[in-house]
């Protein structure tokens, strides 16, 4: 494992699937009556978000809390960051405090990279989400969700995702989830599709190791997994569709289109769903959906990259049971 | 002393000869000059070029003079060879009067490094709805002809059109910064492979290209001339190749920084790489190289654009576009058209000197090196090779993406008038 997380692109297939097997690990600690582990006590994190992502950061902290790590929350709003200080101050103030570790969300593409990379740090960051590049931990916890509901949760330890066939849809072009899943699904072994209007797909795609279609229909049956991306309303202003209705017909996902799908295929969907967009209440709500789960495996898999990154050499959570048997 | 010989130096990369210079001019080149009276400089074979003169300058003052000032400026233009610089418009105040070019005008007069030739603002303020008094600037003791909104483009057409109608009352010429400001909103860099994986918003070729298309129709149209700053794109040297075939009065020209970097450097997310236009692909950068080797491209231009390090040392999005580029432009094109072959150092004296003063109409610049001409003279040691290291730069600002990289070629005296500005590499 590298000493950041900054790009899905940075992760081997031994890497990722090591993530995964440590996440179905961690996955074990929610299930026991006391969720902690001490594997990061006397460590410090801080949530360093510059932009808002509620979610996110509450699935960060928790993953931090049950680590036992001491967790610092900075966000810009209100902080020093709104009265004009610039990245390499902020960042140098937190680590004079005796940071760890960094969890940043921001929305410059490569403000994390910069971070890592420029000197102006040591502690080892963690990309949450950057601009419209990259949101690694989100394509690690959806490829955990798709390991566990297409391969198995026992059957999976150690398995990637070969031959699975996924299709994403929606926002192409800004959307981190998409970058970050088609990097990761790839090393994963999965055939990716990536869906939309021609308009959301970034001039460029050509080289990404992945199909572009423009047709939700035909590409529905060929799908193990399909995930939804969030639309926002305001991409029609700037002419990316003419009408919400618009595209929820063309790229929206109705109990219709979710019935051609293979029965085994999931719904998946990275949150916050704009339900009536592209996606119907039918779907997000049936049993095929596995947003709720998608919420859980997110903190199974922030503990797993934490503790990779931050715990050293021991033992995650043999470690923590022979301290609980005890 | 006011007799300088200049002995056995390559005069424009021809056989060693010598340079006498009494006062203010040439006295005469040939072998074996007598040096009697004069201070001698043995040049050893190195090699003598005109004064470069460079069309495209920002010198920051009035306004920013945290990041350059006309001093500072003029000093880096002699360090990099270069006898006469024109001083980009975008200030603050923006030179749009004549009050704020004639300031710029005196201040590098008085400094007494290279000669600063202020362009002025094709529209108030760079807003692109009003013209500036262009006359006014003309007939100031600036005596502007070129006219410039750099920095943004003058996308309205009916102001490009009269601006380019208007100026040749005067002889003028309107420098065009061809970029459609709508498909340019919220660009970060070039767009195409890369920005797709980086996520950064895409600067399209067809905003640049578009732009020099209507462009060079509206001068064909208005019977004007028209100067494209900065072409990028292979694209744009198509349009340009196109218009002169049509014997359309187009000039263009192109960034030592485009002949030589390409998107590919963007993945580091270093803002020192982050520039307007942005830095294209490995193809265009041929296309261009190409181009400024066959005519199409006139000139090599600096865009010497000097930021404070705080507006380079933060995330991408939140940086300042631009480079130095006084001090390197010489050694770039060495690099990338005399040592690869495709420039002789006449096409580079041409290139860089003699055109850029004739369309900017720099009288006293861009002359031969023979008799009666004024001594604007560069030296430079075509053999030496080193690696850039912007602490050494005469520049206030260091925002140099060549930090580190080995480049050939270092000027090591430079004449204005007779008078050295730079002397052995060091300035006077």
């Amino acid at each position: 494992m590298q000493r950041h997380l900054i790009s899905a692109a940075d992760l081997t297939r031994d890497d990722a699937v090591l993530i995964l097997d440590t996440a179905e690990e961690m996955a074990r600690v929610a299930d026991r009556p006391i969720k902690k582990l001490p594997t990061l006590r006397g460590r410090t994190v801080v949530n360093l978000f510059f932009e808002d992502s509620t979610r996110t950061r509450i699935s960060f902290e928790a993953a931090e809390k049950r680590l036992s790590a001491d967790v610092i929350n900075f966000t810009a709003k209100g902080s020093s960051v709104s009265k004009g200080e610039s990245l390499k101050d902020t960042a140098q103030t937190l680590e004079a405090m005796g940071v760890d570790a960094v969890v940043i969300r921001h929305g410059a593409s490569g403000a994390p990279y910069r971070l890592a990379t420029s000197g102006w740090i040591d502690a080892a960051v963690i990309n949450a989400g950057d601009g419209t590049h990259q949101h690694p931990t989100q394509a690690l916890l959806d490829a955990f969700t798709m390991r566990r509901r297409l391969v198995g949760r026992d059957a999976g330890l150690g398995q990637d995702l070969s031959g699975k066939r996924i299709t994403i849809v929606g926002d192409i072009l800004h959307s981190r989830v998409a970058r970050s899943n088609v990097d990761l699904l790839h090393t994963l072994g999965a055939e990716v599709t990536l869906v939309a209007p021609p308009t959301l797909v970034p001039v460029g795609v050509e080289t990404w190791p992945c199909e572009v279609s423009y047709d939700l229909d035909s590409t529905l049956p060929k799908s193990d997994a399909v995930m939804m991306l969030r639309v926002q309303r305001e991409r029609m202003n700037a002419a990316f569709f003419p009408t919400e209705r618009e595209y929820s017909r063309r790229y929206g996902l109705d109990g219709d289109r979710m019935a051609r799908m293979p029965e085994h295929a999931v719904v998946m969907h990275p949150g916050p769903m704009v339900r009536g967009m592209e996606i119907t209440a039918e779907v997000a709500d049936s049993e095929r959906c596995t947003v709720v789960e998608q919420v859980a495996n997110g903190v199974s898999i922030r503990m797993a990259v934490l503790y990779l990154l931050l715990g050293g050499n021991e033992p995650a959570v043999t470690h923590a049971r022979t301290t609980e048997e005890k | 002393m006011s007799k300088i010989l200049i002995r056995g130096a390559k005069v424009l990369g021809g056989e060693p000869q010598d340079v006498l210079i009494d006062g203010e001019l040439v006295e005469a080149v040939g072998t074996g000059l007598s040096a009697e009276g004069a201070e001698v400089v043995e040049a050893g074979g190195k090699l003598l070029l005109p004064g470069l003169v460079d069309l495209h300058t920002h010198l920051r003052e009035p306004g920013r003079e945290d990041s350059e000032t006309v001093l500072t400026g003029t000093r880096a233009a002699a360090s990099g060879g270069y006898t006469a610089v024109f001083a980009m418009a975008n200030t603050f105040p923006v030179a749009d009067t004549a009050g704020v070019v004639e300031q710029v005008y005196r201040l590098g007069q008085e400094h007494g490094y290279c000669d600063v030739q202020p362009i002025g603002a094709v529209t108030v303020g760079l807003e692109g709805k009003k013209l500036a008094e262009l006359g006014a600037m003309h007939e100031s003791a600036a005596g502007v002809t070129v006219f410039s909104d750099d920095g943004k483009c003058v996308d309205d057409a009916v102001i490009m059109r009269r601006a380019l109608e208007y100026v040749k009352a005067f002889g003028g010429v309107v420098a065009q910064h061809a970029q459609e400001p709508r498909l340019t909103e919220g660009a970060q860099m070039n767009e195409g492979v890369v920005s797709a994986e980086l996520g950064l918003g895409g600067w399209p070729a067809v905003a640049e290209e578009s732009i020099i298309a209507r462009d060079v129709l509206l001068a064909e149209h208005v019977g004007s001339r028209v100067h494209i700053c900065h072409l990028s794109t292979a694209g744009s040297v198509e349009i340009v190749r196109w218009a002169k075939s049509r014997g359309i009065d187009v000039t263009a020209e192109v960034t030592p920084h485009h002949l030589l970097l390409t998107d590919e450097l963007v993945r580091s997310y270093n803002p020192v790489y982050k520039v307007n236009p942005p830095l294209r692909t490995e193809r265009d950068v041929l296309a261009l190289r190409e181009a400024l080797a066959d005519g199409t491209i006139d000139i090599v231009a600096t865009d010497h654009a000097p930021h404070p390090h705080e507006d380079k040392d933060c995330e991408w999005a939140a940086a300042a576009m631009g480079m130095v580029g006084l001090e390197t432009a010489l050694s770039v094109v060495q690099e990338t058209m005399v040592d690869t072959g495709l420039l002789t150092w006449a096409g580079v004296a041409e290139r860089m000197s003699f055109k850029p003063a004739e369309i900017g109409r720099a009288t006293g610049h861009g002359r031969p090196v023979s008799a009666g001409e004024p001594a604007n003279l560069t030296l430079v040691d075509t053999a030496y090779r080193g690696s850039v290291d912007p602490a050494g730069f005469a520049s206030r600002s260091r925002n140099t993406p060549y930090e580190g990289r080995e480049l050939p070629g270092r000027v090591t005296h430079t004449w204005l008038r007779g008078k050295a500005t730079l002397v052995d590499g060091k300035l006077t």
